[in-house]
């Protein structure tokens, strides 16, 4: 724990200096020593744990560094370990297939979160029943709701839960996560995700939900609007736009840094590798290339900084007056 | 005035607000919720079934509902089994979920207070270096934070396993949205009884923000147990693996016996059950408040 208190900052004078009675209007100084006295600790960490490293991280990915942290001068490579993990047909392929989850994961998880929320809204009673039933799934790990999607659903073999139901109406059994062609894997990882996580962002839409002004729903009465989807489309939706956005923002964001559960139900495999994935067999695997691993992870960087900031732009944040 | 526009206030018709409708739509509506409500629930179930049954009994062709006879010696069978530190990686994620919510909790409070209420010069270009950080996304800096761990000799250690991850911009971010918002009259009250930003801070501040406090605790808490790349990364020694790490690599080993896999998935959700039942009013606060800030 010492380690993380700063060498530069001095929180100990701050503190202790500001407690004198007569000090009500402290001076420029005391003003300063206080200030880092509070964030210097964070702000030195900070710095030597995310700055620092994501620095470093941009040197490596100039050099050879097969299995070292400070590679020699004659191991410059200057741009190869860029221009490689673009060429890269591994590497391509895991950007598609962290496209494809995108594509899927991303509605769905609105869609769903969006849907429960209004449903829950709509119930009278057993409300914070059905409400924890929904989030409950969020205690679950990854790793836990791994396990049970692999072993105990759709592990493929006859007493697998979902090939018990399909027995039930005479289909054949599918291999589920253990067919490398589309789509069943898909449908095994997506649901996985859905289940952790609709809950989470429901909480956020009955939040909303609840702040949207009543009157707005009865000046539409008065003026003749059809209770459901006309409400929900002119009224409801609208008024969500602030938090659609941030919800639209932290599924996607969340997305891209899916590994847990891929790594769980389908290991080190082409067919549905995730860049995270990748990166991680590629430099903390048996070869160590930290090298590339660090220049892959500063393209993935790159790419979710840019859709992050398109999407910010094409959903126009904050462009709805009062939000 | 507003009792008179509250008197005069149109009768709405049924299906305007939320909690009215039709009867025949308000059931269909609750038919779908609980059809949902068992679904989302059946992965907990089949955990525990599975937890309590034999091998056999879950390979078995048919259907099982339920163990006839559950198999209570499954619990000390793990725990005994030599090749699962079960014990010891329980004990791991505990210590580390602790002191990383504590952690972050100290660094995260006083550094949202100070950007927030300390007038220093430079306070802002501060807060716009923290907020630049969080364009970072996480998991993408893994590789150049096991670089930095690595050289500092932290590997399969408890500092390299909490350390690094409690510098959380977010939560920083959020602690000053919070203090900005924070009643000045309070610190003004305490400024004139001659405390400093420090003694105001954790004689006024602290003590007024148990909410809040409450709700970013319990979220850092599931964050860290239910964590897993940089556990992984980190825990390379079986001695320093967390339960997320441990179960992971039974899954995949696909050595130990279902039974006990799924006993083990069962006591590493069991904390946060709890967590759940009791804390869930915080918990969904602060969901709340993390999103509405975004």
């Amino acid at each position: 724990m010492a380690v993380s208190a700063p060498p530069a900052a001095d929180p100990g004078s701050a503190g202790t200096g500001d407690r004198r009675p007569r000090s009500r209007r402290p001076g420029r100084l005391r003003t300063s020593l206080a200030f880092w006295g509070f964030v210097g600790p964070f702000l030195a960490g900070l710095a030597v744990f995310t700055l620092v490293p994501v620095l470093w991280s941009a040197y490596l990915s100039f050099f050879d560094a097969t299995n070292t942290v400070t590679p020699l001068p004659e191991d410059f490579v200057g741009f190869g370990n860029y221009a490689d993990m673009l060429t890269d047909r591994a590497f391509q392929d895991s950007l598609i297939t962290f496209s494809v989850f995108a594509a899927l994961i991303v509605p769905l998880t609105f869609a769903c979160s969006l849907g429960l929320a209004l449903m829950l809204n709509k119930v009278r009673f057993m409300r914070a029943f059905f409400r924890s039933v929904f989030f409950l799934p969020f205690a679950c790990s990854y790793v836990v709701a791994s396990l049970v999607w692999k072993m105990s659903i759709f592990n493929g073999v006859r007493y697998g839960l979902a090939n018990s139901v399909l027995d039930l109406f005479g289909v054949e059994d599918v291999a589920w996560l253990f067919n490398p062609d589309p789509p069943w894997y898909w449908l095994v990882i997506v649901s996985l995700r859905l289940w952790i996580q609709c809950g989470f962002y429901m909480i956020l839409f009955i939040a909303a939900l609840q702040q949207i002004p009543e009157h707005l729903y009865e000046a539409a009465y008065v003026d003749g609007a059809k209770p459901g989807r006309q409400t929900f489309w002119h009224i409801t939706l609208p008024q969500l736009r602030a938090t659609s956005v941030a919800v639209l923002m932290l599924i996607l964001i969340a997305a891209y840094q899916a590994f847990d559960e891929f790594i769980n139900l389908i290991g080190n495999q082409a067919y549905a590798r995730p860049p995270l994935v990748y990166l991680y067999y590629t430099a903390l695997g048996t070869q160590q290339d930290l090298g590339r691993g660090s220049a892959g992870a500063l393209i993935l960087a790159l790419i979710i900084a840019i859709v992050t900031l398109l999407q910010g732009r094409f959903l126009g944040f904050g462009n709805k007056e009062g939000r | 005035m507003s009792a008179m526009a509250t008197a005069t206030r149109v009768k709405r018709p049924a299906g305007y607000r939320p909690g009215a409708g039709t009867k025949s739509a308000r059931a269909a509506n609750l038919v779908v919720l609980s059809v949902l409500a068992v679904l989302f629930l059946i992965p907990f179930y089949l955990i525990l079934r599975n937890a309590l049954a034999t091998d056999a009994e879950i390979t078995a062709p048919g259907w099982m509902w339920f163990p006839s006879s559950p198999s209570w010696e499954n619990i000390p069978n793990l725990f005994n089994d030599p090749a699962v530190p079960m014990a010891r990686s329980l004990l791991n994620s505990a210590v580390v979920a602790v002191a990383t919510t504590v952690g972050t909790l100290l660094l995260c409070t006083t550094a949202g207070y100070g950007l927030a209420r300390i007038p220093y010069r430079h306070a802002n270009k501060v807060f716009y270096l923290v907020l630049a950080t969080l364009m970072i996304p996480g998991a993408v800096t893994f590789v150049p934070s096991f670089v930095m761990v690595s050289s500092l000799g932290w590997i399969s250690d408890f500092r390299g396993l909490i350390i690094p991850t409690l510098f959380n911009g977010f939560v920083a971010f959020l602690c000053r949205q919070y203090f900005l918002g924070f009643p000045r009259e309070l610190e003004e009250a305490a400024r004139v009884d001659g405390l400093g930003y420090w003694g105001a801070f954790w004689r006024i501040v602290v003590p007024n923000s148990g909410n809040f406090l409450a709700a970013i605790a319990v979220i850092t808490f599931v964050g860290a147990w239910n964590a897993f790349l940089w556990p992984l990364v980190i825990g390379r020694s079986p001695d320093s693996w967390t339960v997320q790490v441990a179960l992971s690599t039974f899954l995949t080993a696909q050595t130990v016996s279902l039974s006990q896999l799924f006993l083990a998935a069962c006591v590493a959700i069991l904390p946060l059950v709890f967590v759940f039942l009791f804390l869930q009013r915080f918990l969904v606060q602060g969901v709340a408040q993390t999103g509405l800030k975004g």
